[in-house]
């Protein structure tokens, strides 16, 4: 019990820091940058000690809600397994179907963008299948390709082809009639008003689908593993872990998929910036 | 007139896309159904081929007729109460569904009001409500179920939680975008009418965050589904269509899979179209222009 009474105030006083902080009316950009950091980790580390400090101060069994602190000591204890789970699931499934699903859902998009009929008759269906749990197919794909992980990059493909195809497709369009019309007067191609024109335009279509679908991959890859696998992969060890109630296992395996999501998610994000530098948001973000 | 245009091209798409599956069908069916010649020691030509291909027990890829002919039998040909009926999957699902989508369209809405009034909320939620979606939840779902299963709640409502989660998010971004989307000279104006901060966020910021209310709640409810799938997959396949999903893989039986998701697909379709059409009568009785407006 006291040791929640302990989280509670430390929760209550990083609140109170923060409202004081974010009033705080100093204009050095700096200031700004470090205030966005602190603000959300001082949150996370207050949500951290409630979440340990309700655990142990209620005496949770550990079955139910490990507290963190047990959580970080399996992580520690399990390196092996955890990277051994990681490469499997993430490296193989996760980012090939990642890339094969990217790549060919861009490919497909301008080897359409010159045929209305086409446009006209893909995007709906894109949009419509954009909505359905394709997370379904998941069994079909186990029995097609096996238990290995090509069955699911093969769910990973399909799931991240259409968010590709369909903002792709509408990022294509995204240049202004002035400006295509300047490289008309230019007298360029097809293909170098293409490159130099309006695959930069639709670039913040395209990272927009590049950021969807990487959290569409990790939740493919691993939700696949639930319907059959070789016995290595994060997702056959959650859903066996649980079986034997190691939920503390789970809370690891999860702890590196959130990471592993988070950096990709990161990773995607610092690209966007250095390749779309001209666009408004990301411009703004560097004056503000 | 754009409906118009859009019907032919939509229509020969459809049409290829159905004739890319069943050459697929046969295509995939036929080394079993060669092997079978052979042992049974027949002669058999093409189209013989073609006939038997599409219509097997346990095909690789079954034809859609197949499909169409399962769904029928085991809708109307069943009744509603029965394990076996398709309808009493969906509506296990859809019960769930519906359930985690409300209480998801809730907590978001509230999220959203909190952002938008405190920023202190804003600047140390923002991060986590977005990084809370880098985390697959769906991963977690058989703890989630398994867990809650242990404390004594078991059927509805962890199914619910799951979606609730899935569901809240784009409620969240969506929302603080419409409620932050009154300009600077209407939120002026109505402290020049001395307007109250109830007044300002009921009378202003509501009713202009409604077009963004309804464009996340079109992705909110299918991706509330998608979450109540996943649910009933570690339930031990009792009942709902992820439950049909895993008892087909189990045995084997592919048309069941594919009739399972081809009833997903429609009441995915079904709800987002629900979600549209109440979105077109309040904005109609709101006297909203109809504008799409991008989330």
């Amino acid at each position: 019990m006291n040791i929640f009474i302990y989280a509670l105030i430390f929760w209550l006083i990083t609140w109170a820091f923060n409202e004081w902080y974010v009033r705080l009316n100093i204009r050095s950009t700096l200031f700004q940058q470090t205030r966005n950091i602190v603000v959300p980790v001082l949150f996370g580390a207050a949500l951290l000690a409630l979440w340990e400090g309700a655990t142990r101060g209620f005496n949770v069994p550990t079955v139910l809600l490990p507290p963190p602190s047990i959580i970080w000591e399996r992580i520690l204890n399990s390196t092996h397994i955890l990277w051994v789970d990681f490469q499997q699931t993430f490296m193989k499934a996760a980012l090939i179907g990642f890339v094969l699903g990217c790549g060919s859902g861009f490919l497909v998009a301008i080897a359409i963008d010159r045929s209305p009929f086409l446009q006209k008759g893909l995007l709906p269906i894109g949009n419509f299948v954009s909505a359905l749990p394709i997370i379904g197919v998941a069994p079909i794909m186990v029995m097609w390709f096996g238990f290995d992980w090509p069955s699911k990059a093969a769910v990973v493909i399909i799931m991240t082809f259409f968010p590709m195809l369909v903002n792709t497709v509408s990022g294509l369009a995204a240049s202004g009639a002035m400006e295509r019309d300047l490289m008309r007067t230019y007298a360029s191609s097809y293909w170098q008003t293409l490159f130099k024109l309006r695959l930069p335009a639709a670039a913040p279509f395209i990272f927009n689908a590049l950021k969807i679908n990487s959290t569409l991959a990790m939740i493919g890859a691993i939700v696949a593993e639930f319907f059959g696998t070789p016995t290595v992969g994060m997702g056959f060890r959650i859903s066996i872990e649980v079986g034997r109630m190691n939920v503390d296992m789970v809370w690891a395996e999860i702890a590196v998929a959130a990471l592993a999501g988070s950096v990709f998610y990161g990773v995607i994000v610092l690209i966007e910036r250095a390749v779309t530098f001209w666009h408004p948001s990301v411009r703004n973000r560097a004056t503000a | 007139m754009l409906a118009r245009s859009k019907t032919l091209p939509l229509l020969t798409v459809i049409t290829a896309l159905i004739a890319i599956w069943y050459v697929a069908a046969i295509w995939m069916n036929s080394p079993w159904q060669l092997e079978r010649y052979e042992k049974a020691g027949v002669d058999w030509n093409f189209s013989q081929l073609v006939d038997d291909t599409l219509n097997q027990q346990r095909p690789v890829l079954p034809g859609a007729h197949q499909v169409i002919e399962e769904i029928w039998k085991t809708t109307v040909q069943k009744k509603i109460t029965s394990k076996r009926s398709l309808v009493y999957h969906t509506w296990i699902t859809l019960s769930a569904t519906m359930l985690g989508f409300i209480f998801g369209t809730l907590l978001g809405i509230f999220l959203a009001v909190l952002i938008v009034h405190n920023r202190a909320v804003d600047k140390s939620m923002m991060p986590w409500v977005i990084a809370s979606q880098t985390i697959p939840i769906l991963a977690i779902a058989p703890m989630i179920i398994v867990v809650l299963n242990a404390i004594g709640i078991s059927g509805l409502l962890p199914k619910a939680f799951i979606s609730t989660y899935l569901s809240f998010f784009p409620v969240v971004v969506g929302m603080v975008k419409g409620l932050r989307s009154p300009e600077a000279s209407q939120l002026d104006l109505m402290r020049t009418y001395n307007a109250s901060n109830q007044q300002l966020f009921w009378k202003l910021r509501w009713p202009s965050s409604m077009p963004y209310l309804f464009t996340s709640l079109k992705v909110a409810v299918a991706i509330s589904l998608v979450g109540a799938i996943v649910g009933e997959l570690p339930t031990g396949a009792v009942a709902g269509l992820g439950a049909r999903l895993l008892a087909g893989s189990y045995y084997g039986q592919t048309i069941q899979i594919w009739s399972a998701l081809f009833a997903a697909a429609a009441l995915a379709a079904i709800l987002v179209m629900l979600v549209g059409v109440v979105d077109r009568i309040v904005m109609k009785r709101m006297g909203f222009v109809s504008e799409k407006v991008e989330a």
